[in-house]
């Protein structure tokens, strides 16, 4: 996957060391496929997001 | 107790501890201001005034958002204005997963569900929504169903009223003095008149704010005495959760150790409340400072996550309780 799911840049270029950190009490936000801006619902137990391209994730 | 060697403590114990009546603003301003080595006694001197004048139940909640996102205000510290470039996206929740949410929540031993709308006030499409979600909730799921969605009209909170919606959450965030360096497309009064016409329908009032948002001490007591004098039934404390995109993206978290005078405080201002950690505990506090508030005035909590970040799992805080031994209030005696 060539984004980063946090901040939506492309993974090869920086560090994403923040982002890992921070994803651990945060939903993806960007496609990490596509880097499109993804609809997501926090929910008490989890999340879902869903990229009009890529279609839905959701946590385990 | 031990003898409290700091007079701002000496004298909160004679008076909050003895009496039940809260701190004034200049003596919530010197506990705020106590030096590290004094933090034990404060929090130490909090827990006894919680136990003391609130018992030691605990009262969990969930909460979830029902529209995210899209927001008209302009709250700088959050990521579901429509007026900053969060990353965050509109997005509704059908009913069936908001009577889910429900469901999660109930599960893990909570007697408060909140549905949370990222809006200035309800449209008609918020309060259908409203309808038919609550009347599911109760139908399917015991829980005790709060609500916050902005500002209400008169019309509303009598709706809301009839619905069963037994408690109204709107946060008044910050000092008055502070609130314009805020928020610019609303007033802190507006937020008041919402919250008097809560009061007086008869629906517990929830109200709270977010420390870390830039102010000062002075303005951290004011706030606390604010809200003394709304005398609200619930007062979630959050600690800013710096959001990217936000014009607070960038600001600090708050100290860990401030937190914790801040949570002794507000105790001490409001020692009858049922004062709830609320977001941003995880990264202000982590598992160690989350103890030490439960210790030190806490006696509510939101479990699971937030409205657009995550918190720590159910079963951690839960355990957490149990090893504290501080009983989860039931549904019977929350009814």
């Amino acid at each position: 996957m060539p984004y980063c799911d946090r901040c939506g840049e492309p993974l090869s270029e920086g560090s994403h060391g923040a982002c890992r950190a921070a994803r651990a009490l945060e939903p993806p936000r960007f496609c990490p496929a596509c880097r499109r801006r993804m609809k997501v619902q926090v929910l008490p137990s989890g999340w879902r997001a869903a990229c009009v391209e890529h279609g839905e994730t959701a946590s385990r | 107790m031990s003898q409290l060697s700091d007079p701002a403590l000496a004298a909160a114990a004679d008076q909050v501890l003895q009496t039940g009546v809260g701190l004034a603003e200049p003596d919530v301003l010197a506990v705020l201001r106590l030096p590290d080595e004094e933090l034990p006694a404060a929090l130490e001197l909090a827990h006894q005034v919680r136990m003391r004048w609130c018992g030691p139940e605990v009262e969990v909640e969930g909460i979830v958002s029902v529209k995210t996102g899209g927001c008209p205000e302009d709250c700088h510290f959050c990521s579901q204005s429509g007026l900053f470039t969060s990353p965050v996206r509109a997005v509704w929740l059908d009913i069936p997963a908001l009577v889910e949410a429900a469901r999660q929540t109930a599960a893990t031993g909570a007697t408060e569900f909140c549905i949370v709308a990222a809006v200035r006030g309800p449209d008609e499409r918020l309060m259908a929504q409203m309808r038919a979600g609550v009347a599911a909730i109760r139908e399917a799921v015991d829980i005790q169903v709060a609500a916050s969605l902005g500002m209400l009209t008169q019309e509303q909170v009598d709706e809301l009223v009839a619905m069963g919606v037994h408690r109204y959450n709107h946060n008044l965030e910050t000092a008055r003095s502070f609130f314009p360096r805020v928020v610019s497309t609303h007033s802190w009064e507006e937020r008041f008149d919402t919250l008097r016409m809560v009061r007086d329908s008869g629906m517990e009032v929830c109200c709270g704010g977010i420390l870390g948002l830039g102010e000062s001490l002075e303005q951290r007591a004011e706030f606390a005495v604010q809200l003394a004098s709304l005398a609200p039934d619930e007062v979630p404390l959050n600690f800013l959760n710096p959001r990217p995109g936000t014009p607070l993206g960038d600001a600090p978290v708050v100290d860990g150790r401030d937190a914790l005078r801040a949570i002794a405080a507000f105790r001490l201002a409001l020692p009858r409340t049922i004062l709830r950690y609320a977001g941003g505990r995880e990264i202000t506090l982590g598992d160690l400072g989350t103890r030490d508030g439960l210790l030190g005035g806490v006696n509510a909590v939101i479990v699971g996550n937030y409205l657009t970040t995550l918190g720590r799992a159910p079963s951690a805080d839960l355990a957490l309780l149990d090893e504290l031994k501080m009983p989860v209030k039931a549904l019977s005696s929350a009814l």
